[in-house]
């Protein structure tokens, strides 16, 4: 393999934090990067920052890692911008990976680019996709314009290859306990940022359903026609860890409040997916979830407007497919 | 109290960009150049810093001569001073080279308290320049405000993130990013854009400031666009047939392999 850029230390993903746990976007990534490692004979690492995080190291061997960096301080209790990007910084100087990944997290995208601006080298934000070449060049897909233009993007020379990567897009890998790796505990300086200090974290609490931020929505619009059917449109929802939304109809007719009102006089929402059941598929409607990754519609009329946004169509009543898809998606 | 506002020119977003199908490259034409909207956060929060600490807003930006609009439209917001960063040399750069320019324009200033910026800029959307030039001038950043309380050299903000709000407490100097959460920007009076109109705005090139050719520009962006193409928008519907419990099982197995669930 003559010029594979992985000869350099291998591929880096940043384990991150959230309230104790390990992130699941870094087993996300652990995943991802695994695949890359395995076909280009070379090693994965994570680097895992804390204050008395010993025992997940072991859990990022569980998850694929051949090695995991570990540094425990009480210093690093808190997360601090510059604390932790030096620490970054000063190992990656040192050990030259190849590849350095981060989630696109509010942490990630925090932290990422101070790292990078320390190596002096690219960064790709907020990537959908990663492949990577013979020459060990990660070709990174990101949305911009607001998801309207996708660009591919490499960082040809500089090193590492920076990216982060949105949560959701790899799947976490199998945990397995018979895997083995290495953690290492290296002595390096750490610098408390003394400037700036945490005061308080508020978690958020949604007051009813918050339609704009929702992954998974499952929409119903005037086909819904009873009390019955609506019962199972808020079971599949439920299924799926999502919330319903509806079109001005169900709202008109009371059966809804407004906030969940879909399209041009209600929210524009944007979710991963959305599942439209009974929906005809009006402008008005159309364009407050057009943008939505994956539209999938049932409808009994199979010349519904819906069906050319939709990706996926299924005609039929919604008495009849809806109790189906409720008990596939629930196994 | 000095206060910089970086902003940056973007097309319009309220129009949807394309891509030409012949040359590949985005269809530009008939899309107005405005300032970003959170950097529009940015600089309602700095002139309202101003206008309960004193101080002076100065906003700058870094690109082509037409960028000269959005920053008299900042002065007719409320900035007392524009700078505009504009040499052919700068173009093409990416998030890293962009940030050099910005961090050695700031240098050349001198002085300053807050620097603001949005928190990313929606058509490249990298939310890098912010910490870049923050690492860059060896400062402290507090990304995504969405409150601020200054308290003399204290600053109090809140952080608004996916999944909490955190409250940091800062001492300045320090790099700001605003979201849309921060505040409602102000439009500017008509009495101000006639000011602004007149008033003149400061051009930098490259021997204005103190900069390394090589890492101007092109030459000094590290990444490059491969490829860019639009989203795969399926015109083409699949249609999942045969009977409901098949068309379930074929849809659970379509959207898994699509990586939806
Ligand atoms: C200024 C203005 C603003 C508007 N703003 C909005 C807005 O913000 N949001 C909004 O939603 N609308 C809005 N509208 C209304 C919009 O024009 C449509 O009237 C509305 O979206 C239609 O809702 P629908 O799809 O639920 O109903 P319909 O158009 O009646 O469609 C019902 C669909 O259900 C199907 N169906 C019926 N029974 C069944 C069954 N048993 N199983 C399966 N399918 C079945 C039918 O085939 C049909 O396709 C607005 C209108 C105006 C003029
Ligand atoms: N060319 C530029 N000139 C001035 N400020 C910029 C420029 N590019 C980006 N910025 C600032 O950096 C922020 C983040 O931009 P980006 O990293 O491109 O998403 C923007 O909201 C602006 O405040």
């Amino acid at each position: 393999m003559v010029n594979s850029a992985l000869e350099r230390n291998g591929i880096w993903i940043f384990a991150e934090l959230q309230q104790g746990k390990l992130a699941n976007v870094s087993l996300e990534l652990l995943g991802k990067a695994k695949e890359f490692t395995i076909k280009q004979d070379s090693k994965l690492t994570a680097v895992l920052l804390g204050n008395n995080v010993k025992g997940l190291a072991q859990e990022l061997i569980f998850h694929g890692a051949d090695r995991v960096i570990l540094l425990d301080s009480p210093v690093l209790a808190e997360y601090k911008t510059r604390t932790y990007a030096q620490a970054i910084a000063d190992l990656a100087k040192e050990e030259e990976p190849s590849i350095l990944l981060f989630g696109a997290t509010s942490l990630g995208k925090d932290l990422a680019p101070r790292v990078m601006a320390k190596l002096e080298t690219g960064l790709t934000a907020d990537c959908l996709e990663l492949e990577l070449d013979e020459n060990g060049i990660l070709v990174q897909t990101k949305p911009s314009y607001g998801g309207n233009i996708m660009c591919k993007i490499i960082c040809p020379e500089s090193r590492p290859q920076m990216a982060t990567v949105r949560p959701k897009v790899f799947a976490v890998p199998p945990r397995d306990e018979k895997l083995s790796g290495e953690i290492i505990c290296p002595n390096i300086t750490l610098h408390d940022d003394k400037q700036v200090s945490f005061v308080s974290r508020v978690q958020a609490v949604l007051e009813g359903p918050n339609i704009e931020e929702a992954e998974i929505i499952v929409a119903g619009g005037r086909g819904i026609e009873t009390e019955d059917n609506f019962k199972l449109m808020e079971e599949l929802a439920g299924v799926l860890g999502g919330c319903i939304g509806v079109t001005r109809p169900l709202v008109d007719a009371g059966w809804a409040p407004h906030s969940l009102q879909i399209g041009q006089s209600g929210k524009t929402v944007k979710p991963k997916l959305i599942i439209t059941c009974g929906i005809s598929g009006s402008v008005q409607f159309s364009v407050g979830m057009q943008k939505a990754d994956c539209i999938v519609a049932i409808d009994k009329d199979p010349d519904a407007p819906i069906f050319s946004i939709a990706n996926y169509g299924i005609v039929g009543k919604i008495e009849d497919i809806l109790p189906n898809l409720i008990k596939t998606f629930r196994t | 109290m000095e206060i910089l506002v970086c902003i940056k020119q973007v097309p319009d977003p309220t129009v949807e960009v394309r891509i030409d199908p012949k040359t590949k490259n985005l269809v530009r034409e008939g899309i107005v150049g405005v300032i970003n909207p959170y950097d529009k956060n940015a600089l309602e929060e700095a002139i309202r810093i101003k206008e309960s600490q004193g101080g002076k807003v100065t906003v700058i930006s870094m690109g082509p001569p037409q960028v000269k609009e959005s920053l008299r439209e900042a002065l007719a917001m409320g900035a007392d001073e524009a700078i505009l960063l504009s040499d052919r040399e700068f173009g093409g750069a990416d998030t890293l080279a962009t940030s050099y320019v910005l961090a050695q324009a700031i240098k050349k200033l001198g002085k300053v308290d807050i620097i603001l910026f949005g928190k990313n800029a929606v058509d490249a959307d990298t939310g890098q320049v912010g910490p870049i030039v923050a690492e860059k001038l060896g400062l402290p950043q507090i990304t995504f405000a969405s409150k601020i309380s200054v308290d003399g050299n204290i600053l109090l903000v809140d952080r608004h993130l996916e999944e909490a709000t955190e409250t940091i407490k800062v001492t300045l100097p320090a790099v700001i990013t605003a979201c849309k959460e921060l505040n409602e920007p102000r439009y500017p009076n008509p009495l101000k854009i006639m000011k602004a109109a007149r008033k003149e705005i400061t051009v930098w090139g490259k021997t204005d400031i103190q900069v390394d050719a090589a890492k101007l520009g092109l030459k000094g962006s590290p990444t490059c666009v491969l490829e860019i193409f639009s989203p795969s928008k399926s015109t083409q519907v699949k249609i999942l047939n045969g009977s409901p419990e098949e068309a379930s099982q074929a849809l659970f197995t379509v959207l898994r392999e699509d990586k939806v669930i």
